[in-house]
């Protein structure tokens, strides 16, 4: 059986070594093939851009050699997908080659969609690049006090960023001496500050108390840089010293244009993870149209549900259990508290009072995740 | 023509089933039709709330054995 997985993130890895552990035996034998596409060499630990925007990590941190972190048995090119040939079990590559599968797992993640909000590419803060968490450092060191803007633009990755770049940045300027000249004004599309209930309910109290001001049911519309106004599709408006983005998001160019899903998204089963209508195509990670959160653990329980599954049907030819629709997400409260939230579909999240203890566990884990990512955790 | 266009977002907590309908209006035609399912009881009051703010519709809202139906028109 030959088993292709598009995509060395989160995902694609968990998922690939978890599948070269429980078919290591096929693997050997030469009855399991197990191939991984993906576009870089380099493994990327998205969530350290957060730290990298406030100066408290550094990019090199967020950076291994995929090669280091796969398990023997996987073959890795850096060959993108630039075609899916469906009906024909194929896909073609940059390289010009073409892959057979008897089983695709599309694991190629999202990225930022800046475009279709005119003015904000050019105006915004972002730091969900490399080169947009550098900038928006120097710009929040070179602040001098005045209005700051948080907007926020759905579907988006990582769902706790917009308060936690709040948070963050309150402590911030807290620590540059100038929390006094700053006002913090946060903006977000539904009629809480965040799309959990629950979450919402928690950091409300903890924006009141620490003077964060918000406005709800606040879609970005246009930004008019000379004037430093930010329009909203309500009709609202709101003036910035300095604004800062989380943008909408799409997923990869190649999944929207090969028709694979409207926007990038794949449409899967919530609880079986394969491509509707296509029993041997599956997709985990960012790219899928569930309407849950776009988030690394997402994909990391996605995966493992989808490692046993696949093997399952290598060795009892059927899947063994659902995805559950589990999602784990800390949430940093400020540069030293931190609280999280565990959810899953039918369970909603109830995060506690931060602390200490949470800061520094979400610290470890920066560091951890690389034994995440190889599945020893 | 306008179409009704289903969004399924039964089990969804996040980013939430009036997330997913905001994000597929913007870019849908005035006049489109969407229907969002939601188990999420929430929705039933929150979709209301930002369509009258946003100024669309609300065509229809009903709870059909644990799951809203709330049909919603974009109308600018
Ligand atoms: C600022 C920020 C903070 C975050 N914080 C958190 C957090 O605290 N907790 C959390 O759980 N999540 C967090 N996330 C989200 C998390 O990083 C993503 O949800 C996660 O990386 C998704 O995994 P994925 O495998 O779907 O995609 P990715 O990890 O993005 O991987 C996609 C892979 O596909 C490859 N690829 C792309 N196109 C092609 C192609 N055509 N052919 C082959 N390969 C291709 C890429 O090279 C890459 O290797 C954060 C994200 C950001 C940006």
């Amino acid at each position: 059986m030959r088993i292709l997985i598009i995509g060395g993130g989160m995902g694609g890895t968990i998922l690939a070594n978890n599948l070269a552990r429980r078919l290591s035996s096929e693997i050997k034998a030469g009855k399991v093939n197990l191939t991984m596409l993906s576009a870089s060499e380099k493994h990327f630990y998205q969530p350290g851009l957060l730290y990298l925007a406030v100066g408290q990590m550094m990019p090199d941190e967020l950076y291994r050699e995929q090669v280091s972190l796969l398990e023997p048995g996987i073959a890795f090119h850096v060959d993108p997908v630039t075609e899916f040939h469906l009906d024909e079990n194929q896909v073609k590559t940059q390289s010009d080659r073409t892959y057979d599968y008897d089983v695709l797992v599309i694991a190629t993640g999202s990225r930022v969609n800046m475009e279709e909000i005119p003015g904000l590419a050019e105006n915004a803060e972002m730091f969900y690049t490399e080169e947009g968490a550098l900038k928006m450092l120097k710009s929040l060191r070179e602040f001098e006090g005045g209005r700051v803007v948080v907007c926020v633009g759905v579907p988006h990755k990582c769902p706790m960023a917009p308060l936690e770049i709040t948070f963050m940045m309150h402590d911030f300027f807290k620590e540059r001496g100038i929390l006094d000249k700053v006002e913090l004004y946060y903006t977000y599309p539904i009629g809480r500050i965040h799309s959990l209930e629950n979450v919402a309910k928690w950091a409300t109290p903890e924006f009141d108390q620490l003077g964060i001001k918000y406005e709800t049911f606040f879609n970005m519309k246009e930004v008019d840089g000379d004037n430093k106004i930010l329009r909203s599709e309500e009709g609202a408006e709101v003036n910035y010293d300095l604004l800062v983005t989380i943008p909408a998001h799409k997923g990869m160019e190649v999944v929207e244009s090969q028709g694979l899903g409207k926007d990038g998204w794949v449409p899967i089963d919530r609880l079986r993870l394969n491509m509707e209508g296509r029993d041997n195509v599956f997709a985990i990670g960012d790219t899928t149209n569930l309407p849950i959160s776009k988030a690394g653990s997402t994909a990391h329980f996605e995966a493992e549900a989808l490692g046993e599954n696949i093997a399952s049907m290598v060795k009892i030819g059927q899947p063994v259990r659902d995805y559950d629709g589990k999602v784990f997400c800390f949430i940093e409260a400020g540069k030293d508290r931190a609280t999280y939230a565990s959810f899953d579909y039918l369970n909603p999240p109830d995060p506690k009072p931060p602390t200490r203890a949470v800061h520094w566990f979400k610290v470890a884990y920066n560091q951890l995740y690389w034994a995440s990512a190889r599945g020893l955790l | 023509m306008t179409e009704k266009t289903l969004i399924d977002a039964r089990g969804s907590f996040c980013p939430g089933p009036l997330m997913e309908l905001i994000a597929q209006l913007k870019s849908a035609e005035v006049g489109d039709e969407f229907e969002v399912l939601s188990s999420d009881k929430g929705s039933a009051n929150d979709i209301p709330e930002w369509v009258e703010k946003a100024g669309h519709e609300l065509v229809e809202s009903r709870e059909d054995k644990g799951v809203w139906h709330i049909t919603v028109k974009k109308k600018r």
